[in-house]
């Protein structure tokens, strides 16, 4: 059957459920942001899915996804500059192991 | 694991309702874009099933490039070409590069069976089992508001050109500023202390 809205949306949930499963999961920091990067993506594929099937001359899914991909980058960029100097201080990049304030 | 997947995907999909009245007919065959979508749900599935569940950093890190490429032809197979294309050069050409490089700087990678211990398994499995399944029980119970007409075929790379220098003009600055301040921050968090 042609694929629908609800198609698009199930492949976001699956992608969001794994998302949240990898952040609960993982104690490794890089893990950790790999989850929050799919949990986006699953956003973003729900965006667009929205768009596509409701048209709108302003394109407001589209939009609204390329602002979150660009927030996406940023976010990472910030996250692993602290993992590395999480890592430079402790030795280790597991999560449970920067557990003081101080250096 | 990927056969796994795709066959949990394909028996959702035919407990949609709608769906059996038409298969019944056998006027709906299946058509090629529509088994084109399956693939890559299931290629993005999949590899979101690898990030998730791999024991080896690089083995997630490498999954989430397949689940990236995934969500990237979803967005082509939308006729969304500048997002796809955005998506591509943002996540696969910087962001993916960006978490090798930290594995790499930080990870005992040669220490393949601890490099990527996963804690609290089996509440995990619990609340992705609870999320999965509200948010399916959503996505195909809730009565959506689809248009009735189709999204037009031509290229919205210029039509969002516009947009961002016209409608969203305010967005656009404010998000620019804040890669300004990502990239300064980000240099100094991560650059070593010079102790006098």
């Amino acid at each position: 059957m042609t694929p629908g809205l609800p198609h698009f949306l199930f492949v976001g949930a699956v992608l969001f459920a794994l998302g949240t499963y990898t952040v609960v999961t993982r104690s490794n920091a890089v893990g950790i942001l790999m989850g929050v990067e799919l949990i986006l993506n699953a956003a973003n594929v729900n965006f667009v899915a929205f768009n596509h099937f409701n048209p709108n001359q302003l394109l407001p899914g589209q939009v609204f996804s390329l602002f979150v991909i660009v927030l996406a980058a940023a976010e990472a960029a910030v996250a692993l500059a602290i993992v590395l100097a999480i890592f430079m201080n402790t030795k280790s990049i597991d999560v449970a192991d920067a557990d003081t304030l101080r250096e | 694991m990927a056969l796994l997947v795709a066959v949990i995907v394909v028996g959702v999909v035919r407990m949609v309702p709608g769906s059996a009245p038409l298969l019944a007919e056998g006027a709906e065959l299946a058509r090629p874009s529509d088994l084109l979508f399956y693939a890559l749900a299931a290629l993005a599935i999949a590899s979101a099933c690898g990030v998730a569940f791999s024991r080896n950093i690089i083995y997630s890190a490498l999954s989430l490039l397949g689940a990236l490429i995934g969500a990237g032809a979803l967005y082509v197979y939308l006729k969304a070409d500048y997002v796809a294309v955005t998506q591509l050069l943002v996540y696969i050409g910087g962001v993916l590069v960006l978490i090798l490089f930290a594995v790499m700087l930080t990870g005992r990678i040669g220490d393949r069976s601890r490099s990527n211990p996963s804690a609290a398994v089996l509440p995990g499995v619990g609340l992705l089992a609870a999320v999965l399944g509200v948010l399916g029980f959503v996505a195909f119970k809730a009565p959506w508001q689809t248009g009735s007409k189709v999204a037009p075929d031509a290229s919205t790379a210029s039509r969002i050109g516009d947009l961002f220098l016209g409608e969203y003009l305010l967005a656009f600055e404010v998000v620019s500023l804040l890669l300004l301040a990502t990239l300064i921050g980000a240099v100094v968090i991560a650059r070593k202390e010079i102790k006098e």
